[in-house]
């Protein structure tokens, strides 16, 4: 198997006595998009800027294109592009002149006019940069990093601001990216946007990873190791009166009263018991639902306090 | 192909300049409002240097000259650097394989035209407006003083970058600097009406040698070449510093 892309062991990295990063340890392939997914504060953009070469680390093992991001050789600047969480774009010059500027810093780059295209800014191409929206600065941002023709791409928090409309929009050029057969770093702290770009997320909370895995997989949740059955009993019935296979499982839903809910990993099995004595008892089982639960719910209790 | 990766980044560096009202205003509106207004108001008055009378046209056109030295050079790299560095554009040109000394380069080639420019334009304009003549024999202190006068403010400009915290500090924090320094150092206000220690106090600082050096080629009774060895000493000297304090403290990510 080729080598990763990006292979970090065991990275640490400080400010004075806190630690913003305990102990990561990530493998990103050729032509993956990988979410990076947590919270304000949790470590992404440290963790981030230290592969693109902007922080060092205190501690581990980080390659990035197969070099250290502290001691880029020669070429290695011209294989990477960066989207900064922040934009930062020169306000006095047109979108075409910022691409135009851009392009001559790299030795083969894309063509400026082809990539206007790519990111939809035809329209505003001739506009100054001050005078276009948060979304298009945004495409403008994506279009420089895309300029030097790189293999991989490093977006921080690229939609971050953005109204629904507008995150379509990145999305859709991000996943542009895929077919071109990039390999993208995205951080993000939306779960719908890992959820619909990423075929890898890792979940970082305090410094750590506290799962990863494919978006559909995360919390073991592909493996229909989990899924909850929600219910109501109609009133005279007890939780005592169910099948005994499930009695024992079966818990109140917090905060909802009246509802129950069992969580199950067999769930085929388990619902025809509990349907099955529901119906030999003429007992309606009131809004009756079986559902895993989502990347959220997953993200949510990860994160969580 | 590094030139040609400098003369690249240059081009854009100038469009950005001229682009910029405030920056434009300041660095070339205001020195020739400054020729005119002195000029118009004294310029019939007589001043003095080493104690031989000159007209006063003949002492404020080496006065705004080195005014439009430190706008296009300090004033204006310590600006527009402190503005790059907060707004993260010298960060995001980091991640690209542009080396880093071109990206100042372009900068400072700018700031270099510019000056070139101005001494020009200052000059002609005393010339054509004020008949104020134009160095011929002591052409070469002229140029010797744009020459090390425009490295040692660039290096001082960037220098200045690492006092400034933010955006909005950088024109208050420069023209806090440089405004008392033009009138204590006889730029707007001939010596002869300046106390003694006012003189003394400007004399530590470059722009007084600076102005004295391009006084020298412009001083109708100046001998030789009109290269002031001294006050150019001085200005290199303090030209070293401020490249000195720019490698050790010059910033490339934002500080807010």
């Amino acid at each position: 198997m080729a080598e990763p892309v990006i292979a970090v062991r065991a990275l640490h990295k400080s400010y004075g006595e806190r630690e913003a990063v305990r102990g990561v340890d990530l493998a990103v392939e050729q032509g993956e998009i990988f979410a990076f997914l947590g919270p304000n504060g949790a470590g992404k953009t440290t963790t981030v800027e230290i592969l693109e070469g902007y922080r060092q680390a205190t501690a581990g093992e980080v390659s990035v294109l197969g070099a250290d991001p502290q001691h880029p050789p020669a070429g290695w600047r011209e294989r990477v592009g960066v989207v900064l969480q922040e934009l930062r774009l020169p306000s006095l010059l047109t979108v075409r002149e910022t691409l135009t500027m851009y392009a001559g810093y790299y030795p083969s780059p894309r063509g400026v006019a082809e990539t206007i295209e790519l990111v939809g800014l035809v329209a505003a191409a001739d506009q100054r940069n001050s005078k276009l929206s948060g979304g298009q600065q945004r495409r403008l941002d994506v279009a420089l990093a895309l300029i030097g023709d790189p293999e991989l791409l490093f977006l921080d928090e690229p939609t971050t601001g953005f109204d629904p409309a507008a995150r379509r929009g990145a999305w859709e050029l991000i996943a542009d990216l895929r077919r071109l057969g990039k390999t993208v770093f995205l951080t993000t702290h939306y779960m719908d946007e890992a959820q619909f770009l990423a075929d890898r997320v890792a979940i970082l909370k305090d410094g750590r990873i506290v799962a990863e895995g494919r978006p559909a997989e995360l919390g073991r949740r592909e493996a229909g190791a989990v899924t909850v059955v929600t219910f109501g009993l109609p009133a005279g019935v007890a939780v005592a009166d169910l099948p005994a296979e499930v009695a024992g499982r079966v818990r109140p839903v917090a905060g909802v009263g009246g509802r129950l809910e069992l969580a199950t990993d067999s769930a085929t099995r388990d619902l025809a018991a509990l349907t099955g004595w529901a119906v030999g008892r003429e007992i309606e089982l009131d809004g009756l639902e079986a559902h895993r639960p989502s990347l959220e719910d997953v993200y949510l209790e990860l994160t969580g306090p | 192909m590094k030139g040609g990766l400098l003369l690249h980044q240059y081009r854009y560096d100038q469009k950005q300049f001229w682009r910029e009202p405030a920056g434009v205003f300041f660095t070339v509106v205001l020195p020739l409002l400054f020729l005119f207004l002195f000029v118009s108001i004294f310029g019939n008055d007589t001043t003095e240097i080493d104690g031989r009378p000159i007209k006063a046209s003949t002492y404020y056109v080496p006065g705004i000259v080195t005014l439009a030295v430190v706008s296009a050079t300090v004033v204006n790299l310590a600006i527009t650097f402190t503005i790059l560095r907060e707004k993260g554009l010298l960060k995001r040109v980091r991640s690209t394989p542009l080396p880093p000394w071109v990206y100042l380069a372009g900068r400072v080639l700018t700031a270099m035209v510019i000056t070139v420019l101005m001494v020009v334009a200052v000059v002609g304009l005393g010339r054509l407006v004020y008949g104020v003549s134009v160095p011929s024999r002591t052409l070469p202190g002229l140029a010797l003083t744009v020459l090390v006068g425009t490295a040692a403010c660039c290096a001082l400009g960037f220098a200045m970058t690492a006092a400034i915290p933010s955006e909005n500090a950088a024109p208050a924090v420069t023209n806090a600097i440089m405004l008392p320094l033009y009138f204590f150092s006889g730029v707007f206000i001939p010596d002869t009406s300046l106390p003694e220690w006012m003189r003394s106090f400007a004399s530590i600082f470059p722009v007084r040698h600076l102005f004295q050096s391009f006084l020298e080629a412009f001083d109708p009774g100046a001998t030789g070449a009109g290269i002031a060895w001294d006050h150019l000493g001085v200005l290199a000297l303090w030209g070293v510093l401020g490249a000195v304090v720019a490698a050790r403290y010059f910033r490339w990510t934002p500080r807010g």
